[in-house]
């Protein structure tokens, strides 16, 4: 063996298989195998498990094939795709033949997808080996993975608690050495949150950057599809394969594809790096925000340029955001009813009652509350009010940004308020949890690009993220500057 | 935005405009969220927009739809389908051509 799963990156993947030193099929088995140890729930069988519930499917046969494929380019010195041979797990939001997708919900249970996501099939086409499918909250709608039909994902860095959400199985599964890499997908937070909770490096880049066939739907004026890894330069590599457009997205850009990786390798002196007054407010944790001024004494000391930039909507984000987002996903799920794939509700004798009843049955309480929320910001005589307001109010928070971006390179805050908060803290009040998205939605609802990057932990242990936000198609400098800030090791 | 607070009432009539049908308990609770979270995005009446153009989508802000004119759309061209079978495999109730569902119109 010899591998430590747990710190295992690309780089380390790509000279083993060409050393010669292990195989694609090996370096499968060996992720299979930690996962059918320590994935699952305890057990006098199996002493080691964790619980850690990331994985709801495995694609082992799709897995296996892929690496055999890698196994025989390899010996034969073929030229290997960037990918090639790295174990890589897919949140159960987008589609992968083969493999059930059900987006965390009962309403879709078992269902067989009859297409690749556009994502998916770029990851495979680059030699990347797909274990399997991920847990996450219910159509992604959650910030601590507690949403999930199929029970909650637990942190591998504190098993009491959560892993943050939605992609919470995606940043577990890095974080657990379950893959080296995952695919998630962030609406409001939903791969810089987790990433940050549990000590991993996440990506969303700008909106129309990565194609989004094959994703089931959840706001699409906001959801997005990026990667989870354990190094800035592994996150390059990905976005690198995966951005680009697709002639089955439409919201997918023609804008022509940066060399992520090269762009590590200038330096950061000279940027500028603004520090918005707005993130660092009441209710932000002493250690977080203390681990935050020690990234910006490093950026400092790199010869950065930080300095003050203000984003006066900043308090208006999240509510702007849970206007939009549900009235999009009170549309979007309508889809689901019974009539074309997944659950069927079976006493019900009319075309409206198997509506109602499989809807009742199939969803979640937290999607109902979000589909409910998002009808009645759309009905007769609210929509203005509500829909049409949160549709200015975004406006301005994209304008705070655009003002910004015209003095700074980037912008740097926290991810989230706290480290991750125990399993079962915050279900109970909506409004507490959706807070914990206030440093992650305005980057979602104007579209630029942004990173969690690992910056230290707690005194408990618990790791802390630093947000690297970049203007619009800039994600070459905010990796540039992730990557700076990697290397400080703190 | 109203001021007056969502009714039992009034969950009912969005849960139905969703096609949605709560059980007596969970009727309750909605309520009580959706006021929470609404009496939370009134915060929102705080900022004047008169004025401010209503953002749709993110390229709107960015001038990027006026640019593309459309280049960046496909090809019109025939191309292979899903497989109608693989589709159909999915539906709960079928009859390999088309998808089953209970009555519509009663009598």
């Amino acid at each position: 063996m010899g591998l430590d799963l747990l710190t295992l990156d690309m780089d380390a993947v790509r000279a083993e298989l060409v050393g010669g030193k292990t195989t694609a099929t090996a370096l499968a088995e060996q992720h299979y195998a930690r996962i059918a140890a320590e994935d699952g729930p305890e057990g006098p069988q199996n002493p080691a498990a964790k619980g850690i519930n990331s994985f709801l499917a495995l694609s082992r046969e799709r897995a296996l094939a892929q690496a055999e494929r890698v196994d025989a380019a390899v010996a034969k010195g073929d030229p290997l795709g960037p990918l090639a041979g790295v174990p890589i797990g897919i949140k159960d939001v987008l589609t992968m033949t083969g493999s059930p997708a059900t987006a965390g919900s009962a309403i879709l249970k078992g269902y067989m997808p009859p297409y690749d996501a556009t994502s998916v099939a770029k990851l495979e086409a680059a030699g990347a080996v797909l274990l399997g499918k991920l847990n996450c909250d219910e159509f992604a709608m959650g910030s601590s993975n507690e949403n999930s039909a199929y029970g909650p994902v637990k942190n591998p860095r504190a098993l009491d608690r959560v892993p943050g959400g939605s992609s919470g199985g995606s940043a577990a599964a890095v974080a657990a050495g379950f893959a080296v890499a995952t695919l998630g997908t962030d609406t409001g937070g939903s791969i810089r949150q987790p990433a940050a909770f549990c000590g991993v490096v996440g990506v969303l880049p700008t909106y129309g950057r990565i194609s989004r066939f094959g994703l089931i739907a959840f706001a699409s004026s906001l959801d997005r599809v990026g990667p989870f890894t354990r190094t800035v330069k592994d996150a390059a590599t990905m976005l690198e394969v995966l951005a680009g457009p697709d002639g089955r997205d439409a919201t997918a850009s023609d804008r022509p594809v940066d060399g992520y990786v090269a762009a590590l390798e200038k330096p950061v002196a000279g940027l500028k790096v603004g520090v918005p007054a707005e993130y660092f407010g009441e209710g932000l944790d002493e250690e977080i925000r203390a681990a935050i001024e020690r990234v910006l004494d490093g950026l400092r000391a790199a010869g950065c340029v930080v300095k003050p930039v203000s984003l006066p909507h900043t308090k208006y984000a999240v509510p702007t955001y849970y206007v939009i987002a549900t009235a999009e996903a009170s549309s979007n799920l309508s889809r689901f009813d019974g009539v074309r794939f997944g659950l069927r509700a079976q006493e019900a004798n009319t075309l409206s009652a198997m509506y109602r009843k499989t809807r009742d049955e199939g969803f979640g309480a937290e999607v109902k509350r979000r589909i409910l929320l998002g009808t009645y910001a759309l009905s007769a005589g609210y929509y203005d009010a509500y829909y049409r307001k949160a549709q200015q109010v975004r406006t301005l928070l994209t304008r705070d940004f655009l003002a910004a971006f015209e003095e700074v390179d980037v912008i740097v805050s926290p991810v989230t308020p706290t480290p991750a908060f125990k399993l079962g803290e915050k279900t109970d009040d909506p409004v507490k949890m959706y807070l914990e998205d206030i440093y992650s939605v305005a980057a979602s609802l104007a579209g630029i690009c942004g990173a969690s990057i690992p910056c230290g932990e707690t005194t408990k242990g618990l790791p802390i993220g630093v947000q690297v936000m970049g203007k619009h198609f800039d994600e070459a400098t905010m990796l540039r500057v992730g990557a700076a800030i990697e290397a400080l090791k703190l | 935005m109203s001021e007056s607070a969502v009714t039992l009432e009034d969950v009912r009539r969005v849960a139905e405009l969703a096609n949605l049908e709560l059980t007596p308990d969970e009727e309750p609770r909605m309520q009580r969220d959706l006021n929470a979270v609404l009496g939370y995005i009134a915060e929102l009446n705080e900022l004047d927009t008169t004025g401010v153009p209503a953002m749709a989508q993110v390229g709107e802000v960015l001038g990027l739809q006026a640019q593309e004119h459309g280049e960046s759309l496909r090809i019109d061209q025939i191309r292979p389908s899903l497989d109608r079978s693989l589709v159909m495999a999915a539906a709960p109730e079928t009859d390999g051509r088309f998808f089953k569902v209970p009555k519509v119109i009663e009598r």
